[in-house]
């Protein structure tokens, strides 16, 4: 034989699908939402996004080669992480604030937990919720100098929050103060529908974190039961449809257990419907997933499903 | 259509062999028959060097409850009882045969008999006479399957037609081919089996073979055809009997205890050919194609044919490969070597330019899930692979993970490249000693 042959193990075929094929489909998903809102906040908005990006991508680049270890950046995770912290900043904040949480998500979450897919919180999100904490003034700031059209400064959530109506119309589209991407539901869904079609995400969570929400705040709404502009505003007005499908679906931090990832989608819905109705804010989608993260370990603990063949033993 | 939950759909590449009628491969001078070509014990030599064989003999002998006979496919001389490289990269005791081309055969070779005047034990006999194993891959001595404890309680005789591994077309040739040499075999698995009723289980993708069969046996009042939906694993044994009668089997839940007995279409053609012609399982139906050959093709080898002839056979490479597989893509063994017997389980050999491997970039796990939705024994192969990396074979047992069934499936679909199913090849024999050890240290 003059030639020499590869010996691996079985299977010898693989499916094209990769990490970075994951990763750029969750940045296109991501599209429709950073474009509309970048074209309702101004060119500023854009920069905000873009300094989130390029903060994780260098933050994870220093990192590696701090520890000697091969860059990671091609995976594209860290521009997911960075595409989506920049979304959830108001559209006016002073551009280190992004620089600062992504670098925050990128190192403190996810890098020094080992990496993509070890760390235990979605580092966006965690990212987000440590600039909340410490730049509180620039972070809660959604006055907006450049959207005149915004017919108030009060965030939808608030406006319910004091009994409220909402234009639905505008929360479907945009016309609301809110952070960069998360204003506009419609395009949102957009994302969401193409993640959905493409299978990279599963709608099991989204769809029942939104579903078992609805259900909390029908019972506990007090005389809000029936309001259905108080429960679609609730639904649309928040961080509620970016977090459902976008942040509540990150893979790393979500439960791997067909029945976990049931489990994990209600006690989002009930623990939303908690901190909106209970709580003193009106937003508390980005805690309670948080929360959720940690609680996924012991919900995954409790759910390994039977192997086929098992049942009834 | 019958189906069973979860698995995956690799590209079929079926197209590349599927009209290609079976050709017979001229046997060369010199025949390698290793003693083991199945699962369960060597069989034992019961020829010496200087004998001289005839086509069909029995050269060496099923050496326990559960071996098989291993015949010659050649008459010739026995010229060397030595070791030699089989797929798998194993050397193992082999009796070489120097072929004389005259292929004189034993006594009554290729006489035409009625199933229906033999006796249960006369056909069981004839079975394991004829060295017959299981040619779907595993090679289980069928004379095995045959005799389960109480042949009475068996109620389906499934035949496995879904030949869901992609590339592969020897099964469905078979099917197209030697339709009513099928039906004839399985109506002798039959006749033991008196309250089963037969099911040819074939995958939508070979529709028009499922269509010859399900009208050749549409007189037959207990033969009755299946159509399954295309998606692998649905020819292992788990999947196949799910799918058709909705019963589950696990680990230690043999076929025969949920009343089947499932057997490969070519097992069953070699079982009608044994017993209604007097033709003892001398040849393997392989399955070449692949990029790097001049023509694929689906050929009739003799045992004991080596791999580099068979490929001559067919015109040689088009050019290097750089990868070759026996059997199929799925859980086919990688060869390394050409000077190797075609043996029962040789059901293909696949040969490509460009190994679909050698450019993978792992990543770490994303946790996505993926190899959860596609096993089809509902397991959690992200967290088995830890657990095997971390030889925590515990949680391994806590994960289900000795149901494993090998698959690939999980492997196929992750996105991180990881190398799940190798881990688990080697965790079913590792848990297995962990186990016993640990009896052994409660004693």
């Amino acid at each position: 034989m003059d030639f020499k042959l590869n010996v691996q193990s079985s299977p010898h075929v693989r499916d094209k699908i990769s990490t970075s094929s994951i990763m750029l489909d969750v940045i296109i998903a991501m599209l429709p939402a950073t474009i509309w809102g970048i074209l309702r906040f101004g060119v500023y908005s854009a920069l905000v996004v873009l300094v989130a990006i390029v903060s994780a991508v260098i933050s994870e680049t220093v990192f590696n080669l701090v520890i000697k270890k091969p860059n990671t950046v091609s995976d594209l995770s860290c521009v997911v992480t960075g595409l989506i912290l920049g979304l959830n900043m108001p559209p006016e904040i002073p551009l280190f604030v992004p620089a600062v949480g992504s670098f925050f998500a990128i190192v403190i979450v996810k890098m020094l937990f080992g990496g993509l897919g070890q760390n235990f919180m979605n580092p966006a999100l965690a990212g987000r919720c440590f600039c909340l904490i410490s730049f509180a003034g620039y972070m809660n700031n959604f006055t907006s100098k450049m959207s005149v059209d915004v017919y108030s400064s009060a965030t939808p959530l608030i406006l319910l929050k004091n009994g409220h109506e909402v234009r639905l119309f505008d929360l479907l589209f945009g016309y609301i103060p809110g952070t960069i991407g998360e204003i506009s539901a419609v395009c949102l869904l957009i994302g969401a529908a193409y993640l959905a079609v493409k299978k990279i995400i599963d709608l099991r969570i989204p769809l029942l974190y939104i579903l078992s929400f609805v259900i909390f705040i029908m019972i506990f709404g007090q005389g809000k039961t029936t309001n259905v502009n108080y429960i679609l505003g609730e639904v649309l007005g928040g961080g509620l449809i970016f977090g459902a499908f976008f942040m509540a679906t990150d893979y790393a931090t979500s439960p791997i257990t067909p029945l976990g990832k049931i489990l994990y989608g209600i006690l989002l819905g009930v623990l939303t419907g908690i901190f909106r109705l209970f709580g003193k804010s009106g937003e508390s989608v980005s805690y309670v997933i948080l929360i959720s993260n940690l609680l996924v370990p012991l919900i995954e603990s409790f759910t390994i499903p039977t192997a086929f063949g098992r049942e009834g033993k | 259509m019958h189906t069973f939950k979860h698995g995956v759909h690799p590209d079929e590449k079926k197209e590349l062999a599927k009209d290609k009628p079976i050709k017979v491969v001229k046997a060369g001078k010199i025949l390698v028959f290793p003693m083991q070509q199945h699962i369960g014990a060597k069989a034992k030599p019961c020829v010496k060097v200087g004998d001289n064989v005839l086509v069909g003999q029995i050269i060496g002998e099923a050496d326990g409850p559960i071996s098989a006979n291993v015949l010659s496919s050649v008459s010739g001389k026995v010229t060397a009882i030595e070791d030699r490289l089989v797929v798998g990269g194993q050397k193992v005791e082999s009796i070489i045969i120097e072929n004389d081309e005259k292929y004189d055969a034993i006594k009554g070779f290729g006489v035409e008999r009625d199933f229906n005047t033999l006796s249960n034990e006369e056909i069981i006999k004839i079975v394991k006479d004829a060295g017959i194993v299981g040619l779907g891959g595993a090679s289980f001595p069928t004379h095995v399957k045959l005799t389960p404890k109480d042949p009475n309680k068996i109620e389906y005789v499934l035949v496995n037609g879904a030949e869901c591994e992609p590339y592969l077309t020897s099964d469905y040739r078979l099917m197209i081919e030697e339709t009513e040499t099928l039906i004839k075999g399985l109506q002798c698995i039959l006749k033991i089996f008196p309250r089963a009723k037969g099911v040819i289980c074939v995958e939508d993708n070979k529709k028009d073979a499922f269509d010859k069969i399900t009208k050749a046996c549409s007189s037959i009042p207990n033969i009755e055809t299946a159509l399954m939906k295309t998606k692998y694993p649905q020819g292992g044994e788990r999947q196949l009997i799910y799918a058709i009668t909705g019963r589950k089997i696990n680990v230690s839940i043999l076929p025969a205890d949920a009343g089947c007995v499932v057997d490969n279409v070519d097992t069953v053609v070699s079982i009608g050919n044994a017993v209604c012609k007097s033709t003892p399982l001398l040849r393997r139906i392989m399955t070449l194609s692949g990029d790097a050959y001049n023509e694929t093709a689906n050929l009739n080898v003799r045992f004991g044919i080596s791999y580099k002839e068979v490929i001559e056979a067919v015109g040689g490479f088009k050019s290097n490969p750089e990868k070759m597989v026996s059997g199929g893509p799925m859980m086919g063994l990688p060869i390394f070597d050409l000077d190797m017997p075609v043996s029962r389980n040789s059901s293909a050999l696949l040969a490509f330019t460009k190994d679909p491997l050698s450019n993978l970039k792992e990543t770490n796990c994303i946790n996505c899930g993926r190899c959860v939705s596609a096993c089809p024994i509902n397991l959690l192969p992200t967290r088995m692979y830890k657990a095997a990396k971390d030889g925590n074979f515990d949680e391994y047992i806590r994960l289900n993970g000795p149901e494993c069934i090998t698959c690939g499936s999980c492997s196929f679909v992750c996105p991180a490249k990881k190398p799940l199913t190798p881990y688990f090849s080697y965790m079913k024999f590792a848990v297995r000693g962990y186990l016993n050890s640990k009896k052994e240290a409660k004693k």
